[in-house]
């Protein structure tokens, strides 16, 4: 029996696996999170990666050296060496670099002293839960205790939109993409014996708050995700043990009180950065191919969506090949809102909007849908859907067209579905990977799914 | 000694196999020459015999992102399925010319058409069109909705058509518009209209 439960435990944990180390960085023109990798015992992360939401960058390799250029700066590393050449100054590491196929790793360690060099400000790291903040981007927030009965509101500086979990006695509140920073003390306490305390922590790139309380805690969003309302169970519900009220629009991971088994997250839109891995797609310059762009454009577009309470899920979130049919089965799987596919090109100027050109009418196959045409009944929305992006873009002064093409996998779709072309603003190619471009493009993005929540949701 | 007779004998087959080894060096430099010869032509020429017809054809315009018609006097051939390679050829055509309004690689050229009943064409483009085909969503799309609307414009009963690489089915023209699917003329109307601001 002994040997049963220490076998049991085994598999369990091995099931479980550890969790993936991870940094956040929380800049003005993005805010996202990237693997953590260990190497020579310590942890490090792509540099390309961390450099590549805030400005123009570019690397290659060349033997034991590998260089660097971000925006005009440019930076030479050698594998194996501490040393360092930026900007024709020379720069000492906290580690070696590490070169792995083409990539170049930093320590983590060296992050807070190296991309001063490069970004010209400070930047702060919390480097035992790794989170770096790139400039003044940190999020406040207050609680106190309000009403009767006695609820807790929190007031933050901008729209949050956390994950929550709630068991007996705590609910607890994980703010993975927001840069959330303490209320000057880790721990409140409240003049409340409903609500008598509140803390903070950090692990692992995400910031967390715990309210304790002394019965069953809901969670309720206001002022556009800017306030959180803890409030206690009406008595009744906490006796059937009925699901605490969210949102339907919160992503949040509300489990049964007693279980505590989280329920999946339900995203509002799925962001498809085309191409990726060894599909490079476009080669939009001699340095820059098309799946980076994409997927540049599409973290900023999931922090602009998220900014506006709308959670957003990427299927991809680095450097992987992806088929066209595994897009779809993901996005399909996630039961999202909308699904969007962002291309770039250098051709032409402005932004295109794509829904699908569908292939003839397929036969049916009883309940089932034909996979070469699952997106024929959203077509109507995914149009509907593509006139409102196309209003909102235009308030940006950037050409956009509307437009049909045989552009998969958005035919595999079962959900309304939109194709994006990102062309330079005009004809400049270099602009396609500027930050400030890609923002004004995502926020106005962000902004026309927004003003259609209410009808793509009912939709799903 | 050796005897007179076989030396002559030596002699004879020495001298053959010397030949027939010149000859056929000869042969594989002809050979070689003629196939020179075939990869950098451009047939994109129709045929000079024949009666002059008036085309239409759907050019595409990168500058505008939009297809313009563009009416050319062809000879074309009697047979319809030749007349089909011959306007896609005159097309490609245009667009292999150095003011060409949407570029494509050079070497670009149309295998075959084939005509199959009811209103199916499958047109076979040659590697070098796909392979060297600009990457994009637009202008891959310009150049689909170009080809069938030509084909379509000129050659009554075209319902659909189907593109093929080197004779085989491809998943995309150069990375992003699909060509695994039968267009439907009818939907490729739509395509159209879109393109053309309709």
């Amino acid at each position: 029996m002994k040997h049963t439960l220490v076998i049991a435990a085994v598999v369990l944990l091995a099931w479980l696996g550890p969790e993936e180390k991870r940094i956040s960085i929380y800049s003005n023109a993005a805010n996202y999170s990237l693997p953590v990798l260990a190497r020579n015992g310590q942890e490090y992360v792509g540099l390309l990666e961390v450099l590549e939401p805030l400005g123009s960058v570019t690397a290659k390799a060349e033997g034991a050296k590998w260089k660097l250029r971000y925006n005009k700066i440019q930076s030479e590393f050698t594998a194996g060496r501490k040393r360092v050449r930026i900007a024709g100054h020379d720069f000492e590491l906290a580690a070696n670099f590490v070169e792995e196929n083409g990539r170049g790793l930093v320590s983590l360690a060296s992050l807070s002293t190296l991309l001063p060099q490069f970004l010209g400000g400070p930047v702060t790291f919390h480097e035992n839960s790794r989170r770096l903040f790139v400039g003044n981007v940190a999020v406040h927030f207050t609680a106190q205790i309000k009403g009767t009965p006695a609820a807790l509101v929190m007031e933050f500086s901008s729209p949050v939109n956390p994950s929550i979990a709630t068991e007996p006695g705590k609910l607890k509140m994980v703010f993975s993409h927001e840069p959330l920073v303490p209320p000057g003390a880790q721990s409140l306490t409240f003049n409340s014996s409903a609500i008598p305390s509140l803390r903070y922590d950090e692990n692992n790139g995400a910031a967390e708050l715990t309210v304790s309380g002394t019965v069953l805690l809901f969670a309720k969003f206001g002022n556009d995700g800017r306030t959180i309302t803890i409030t206690a169970a009406p008595a009744p519900q906490v006796a059937t043990q009925t699901q605490p009220v969210i949102p339907p629009s919160v992503p949040a991971r509300v489990p049964p009180p007693v279980e505590n088994v989280l329920a999946p997250r339900r995203y509002f839109a799925v962001i498809d950065a085309s191409h990726g891995g060894s599909e490079r797609g476009a080669a939009l310059t001699d340095q820059q191919a098309e799946k980076d762009v994409t997927l540049s454009l599409a973290r900023r577009l999931r922090q602009e969506l998220e900014n506006r309470g709308l959670p957003a899920l990427l299927v991809r979130d680095g450097d992987t090949t992806i088929s066209l049919d595994q897009r779809a089965s993901m996005a399909n799987a996630a039961h999202a809102a909308i699904y969007i596919c962002l291309h770039a090109t250098s051709e032409g100027n402005g932004v295109r909007i794509y829904t699908a050109l569908m292939p003839g009418v397929a036969d049916a196959h009883g309940p089932f849908l034909t996979w070469e045409t699952a997106q024929a009944p959203f077509r109507a929305t995914s149009q509907s859907a593509a006139a409102g992006i196309t209003t909102a873009l235009e308030r940006t002064q950037v050409p956009v067209r509307n437009l049909i093409a045989p552009l998969r996998p958005l035919t595999n779709l079962i959900a309304p579905a939109v194709g994006i072309e990102l062309a330079p603003p005009a004809g400049d190619v270099a602009e396609l990977s500027s930050p400030t471009y890609q923002q004004a493009i995502c926020s106005s993005l962000a902004a026309g799914l927004a003003s259609m929540r209410d009808k793509l949701e009912a939709g799903r | 000694m050796i005897p007179r007779n076989l030396m002559i004998t030596v002699a004879v087959m020495a001298a053959v196999t010397i030949g027939m080894g010149l000859y056929l060096v000869h042969m594989r430099h002809r050979a070689a020459q003629v196939e020179t010869g075939a990869a950098s032509a451009r047939p994109v020429t129709p045929p000079v015999s024949g009666p002059t017809e008036q085309v239409t054809l759907w050019v595409a315009d990168d500058s505008s992102g939009m297809l313009r018609a563009q009416s050319a006097k062809l000879r074309l051939s009697s047979g319809r399925q030749e007349r089909a390679q011959d306007l896609l050829r005159a097309l490609i055509g245009i667009y292999l010319d150095k003011d060409s309004p949407h570029r494509l690689a050079a070497g670009s050229d149309v295998r075959d058409v084939f005509l199959v009943d009811p209103g199916l064409a499958v047109v076979d483009l040659n590697a070098a069109f796909a392979d060297g085909h600009r990457s994009g969503v637009l202008v891959e799309e310009l150049t689909i909705a170009s080809l069938i609307q030509t084909l379509s414009a000129n050659l009554p009963g075209i319902t659909q058509v189907k593109i093929l690489v080197d004779g085989k089915s491809r998943d995309t023209l150069a990375g992003h518009a699909d060509i695994s699917q039968v267009y439907q003329l009818a939907d490729a109307q739509q395509m159209l209209a879109a393109l053309q601001g309709r």
